[in-house]
């Protein structure tokens, strides 16, 4: 049995400091930090024996980070992420659980491949990997995917998502929907209507036109957001929208959700925090799909984040070979790393300006994804009897991004040289710290 | 300034500069014989075309060699990554060679900019080449707006107060963003004249105006520019047929007589005749496409000049 004890944090940065005793795995003790601390006479005798203890005073706990979309590139570009560096990755982050996406190389498309990714997860065992299972066949989006069968494997899949393709056919998407709702998974869209974005390097307005950059327009993830949310609503489904990047899309899930369709809605850190005037170094680091969008987009969507109508922030983590980054902006792939800075991007832009405090931040980063996710161990209340799926958060520990300093094995992060806010203290899963002042402990 | 990489990296004083400067090169060489200045003797400019062109690579080709330029042309193909060396090692290779200039064209916007920013970054010495944007992607042609400037100036005596019409595929042309940049900076009135399809979001922000109607911008325009249809670079209908198009947008022998009689035509080239521009009236003498060529070599030369020898093209 493995004992560990946070002295002097804050649960969710509310109250007075507390001290947090964690054995094998679970809470099973919040008492009032004692001034002068434990060795002025602590009320816990059980604290002076714990076989780790977490110096935390100034820091806010909050429960453990969930990434419903992820890449971990592995199987099949393990140049840019593997399953071991990426959890390295999440677990600096302040992640417990991270959701695997399936446009890898096999495409998770099979039990094979989701199977591979879970016992991969497992074996590193830095934080849950859950592999997420492709909706159609090779993410062809003509024919659906196994997938009762992923959801019965081990790996026990619950999200499917042919992310980084939209499934653009209304028909497959409809059975999509209506087979998810028999399994009970969640089928997670990719909103990108594929003829309107033909070509399409960069958000499609005034910067991309004077840029000579071919432009993706708002509409284009606009359309599809609606149809599904209308297919849903006949399937009797839930759906999930995978990075919602405009004002429009945050008004017609505003819309669907006072309407009762079960829709759910995520935004990354990089939506919340860049817009396009980042293009004018035609630095391929700010290619991403779908693609920065105008200031008026990320103000909406830090308001949607805060009154609930989007759900939570996904990091859509996406690693890249330096190759596939350093070369003409047009030619560069999309995305962006996210899992060790999306943390400091949420303070600096939702914490920072009072849009939501420490508690809103769990909700969005922790528990809706949890639930929407269904996992019954994480973004849990932090009680005595929960499991400890536990972040610290020392909020004000401004750090500055270096790329080449970060976990993962790519280093293409948009934020380079950018101070943020706030940085991972330690995180913990199911009690066991695989992670403290950013060095990651495998187990 | 180190780079010609956008029209927007020029002031109006160094961009009348430039065309002032071509103005003398002109002059320097009229009348002679045999065409050869020594003002750049000893420097080295490649051309390193990714895209296919005649006249704009021939127009640099000829500018440095009347400088007394060493001037390579290297051969760089289609996409550097559809090739297999990425573009960045391109432009690294050509910088160990040892080019005071890279003249670059490039089917991607944005790469003369990036050419430019990574080349600095090698330079250990701090010496890092100059790099001439020959045209990138949607985005600039800048020299090309130069030369039309210059032809404007040549066949209107100036440029401030004229009233140009940029007519048809504005959205692919890096000809209309260059010449919409220039002409407004030196005090033209610029209108585009395109079907809405072919028109650039954003476009009326431009401090230009948009119109949709050829027949009715005509009579009030000092100078028409044509456009080339860059069907390569468009994907889904944007016009409905070439016939409507050229109904529409073309500059038909009747509408040469709806401008009035000072009035210029401009067209980059290559040109469509009988879809974009009559077959007379390309040959028109109010048509300017062979002085629009011949000025490039004197504008290619100014920027040459003034980027390797002549002090700064910007203050």
């Amino acid at each position: 049995m493995t004992t560990v004890l946070i002295t002097g944090t804050r649960p969710y940065g509310e109250g007075d400091p507390v001290d947090v005793l964690i054995d094998d795995g679970v809470i099973t003790r919040i008492v009032p930090t004692v001034a002068g601390g434990r060795d002025a006479g602590g009320p816990d005798s059980a604290a002076s024996a714990a076989d780790e203890v977490i110096e935390a005073a100034g820091t806010v706990l909050l429960p453990g980070f969930v990434d419903m979309h992820t890449h971990l590139r592995e199987p099949g570009r393990e140049d840019a992420e593997t399953v071991r560096s990426g959890s390295a990755a999440a677990a600096r982050g302040g992640y417990t659980a991270v959701f695997a996406m399936a446009n890898t190389e096999p495409v998770a498309d099979t039990a094979v491949v989701t199977d591979h990714v879970y016992a991969q997860g497992q074996a590193v065992g830095l934080v849950d990997v859950h592999p997420v299972g492709a909706v159609t066949k090779g993410l062809a989006g003509a024919e659906l995917a196994e997938m009762g069968v992923m959801a019965a494997s081990s790996a026990a899949v619950r999200l499917f998502s042919d992310d980084g393709h939209c499934v653009a056919d209304p028909l497959i998407m409809r059975r999509a929907l209506e087979y998810a709702r028999g399994l009970d998974v969640l089928i997670a869209q990719h909103a990108e209507e594929p003829r309107l974005t033909e070509g399409a390097v960069a958000h499609e307005g005034p910067t991309a036109a004077r840029l000579g950059l071919a432009g993706w327009p708002r509409a284009a993830e606009e359309s599809i957001v609606i149809r599904d949310a209308l297919l849903a609503r006949d399937a009797g489904a839930r759906v999930h929208i995978c990075h919602a990047s405009t004002a429009g899309t945050v008004e017609l899930i505003r819309w669907a959700k006072d309407q009762g369709i079960a829709i759910t809605a995520e935004v990354t850190p990089h939506h919340l925090m860049l817009d396009d005037a980042r293009l004018e170094s035609y630095d391929g680091i700010f290619r991403v799909n779908p693609p920065l969008r105008e200031e008026s987009d990320t103000r909406a969507l830090r308001a949607a984040l805060a009154d609930g109508v989007v759900d939570c922030v996904a990091t859509d983590h996406a690693p890249h070979a330096a190759q596939d980054k350093c070369c003409e902006f047009s030619q560069a792939r999309p995305g962006m790393l996210g899992l060790e800075t999306a943390l400091g991007v949420v303070a600096q832009t939702m914490v920072a300006p009072g849009l939501i405090d420490w508690r809103g931040v769990a909700d969005v980063m922790s528990v809706r994804p949890a639930q929407i996710t269904g996992l019954p161990d994480h973004g849990r209340p932090i009680e005595v009897g929960e499991t400890a799926n536990l972040t610290v958060v020392d909020p004000d520990s401004a750090w500055t991004v270096r790329g080449a300093e970060l976990a993962s094995i790519a280093d293409n992060t948009p934020y380079e040289d950018l101070t943020l806010p706030a940085r991972v203290r330690a995180t913990l899963l199911r009690g066991r710290v695989t992670c403290v002042d950013g060095k990651v402990r495998a187990r | 300034m180190k780079h010609l990489l956008s029209i927007g990296d020029l002031t109006p004083d160094s961009a009348v500069d430039l065309l002032d400067e071509a103005d003398r090169f002109k002059a320097a060489l009229l009348g002679r014989e045999v065409r050869k200045l020594p003002t750049l003797r000893g420097r080295t400019v490649m051309t390193v075309f990714f895209e296919n062109s005649t006249r704009t690579r021939a127009s640099f080709e000829v500018a440095g060699k009347w400088m007394s330029a060493d001037v390579i042309n290297v051969s760089a193909g289609t996409s550097s990554v559809s090739k297999g060396e990425s573009l960045r090692d391109t432009a690294a290779t050509l910088h160990a060679i040892g080019a005071d200039a890279l003249i670059v064209r490039h089917p991607a916007s944005g790469a003369p900019r990036q050419v430019a920013r990574w080349t600095a970054e090698m330079a250990q010495d701090g010496v890092a080449p100059s790099v001439i944007n020959a045209g990138d992607g949607m985005h600039e042609h800048p020299t090309q707006a130069l030369l039309d400037a210059l032809t404007l100036r040549d066949r209107l005596g100036g440029i401030e107060g004229r009233r140009v019409g940029i007519v048809g595929d504005i959205l692919h042309s890096r000809v209309a963003r260059s010449n919409a940049l220039l002409l407004t900076m030196l005090g033209a009135d610029v209108v585009l004249i395109a079907p809405p399809t072919l028109m650039p979001l954003g476009a009326d922000g431009w401090g230009v105006t948009v119109a949709h109607d050829l027949d009715s911008e005509l009579p009030g325009l000092d100078a028409v520019m044509m456009l080339r249809v860059q069907a390569e670079r468009m994907r889904g209908g944007f016009f409905p047929s070439p016939r409507e198009y050229s109904i529409r947008y073309g500059l038909s022998e009747t509408r040469r007589r709806m401008l009035p009689e000072h009035a210029v035509i401009l067209h980059p080239g290559p040109m469509l005749r009988g879809m974009e521009i009559g077959y007379s009236v390309a040959d028109s003498p109010q048509a300017a496409p062979l002085q629009q060529v011949a000025n490039g070599v004197h504008v290619r030369m100014a920027v040459l000049f003034r980027l390797l020898v002549g002090g700064q093209v910007d203050a």
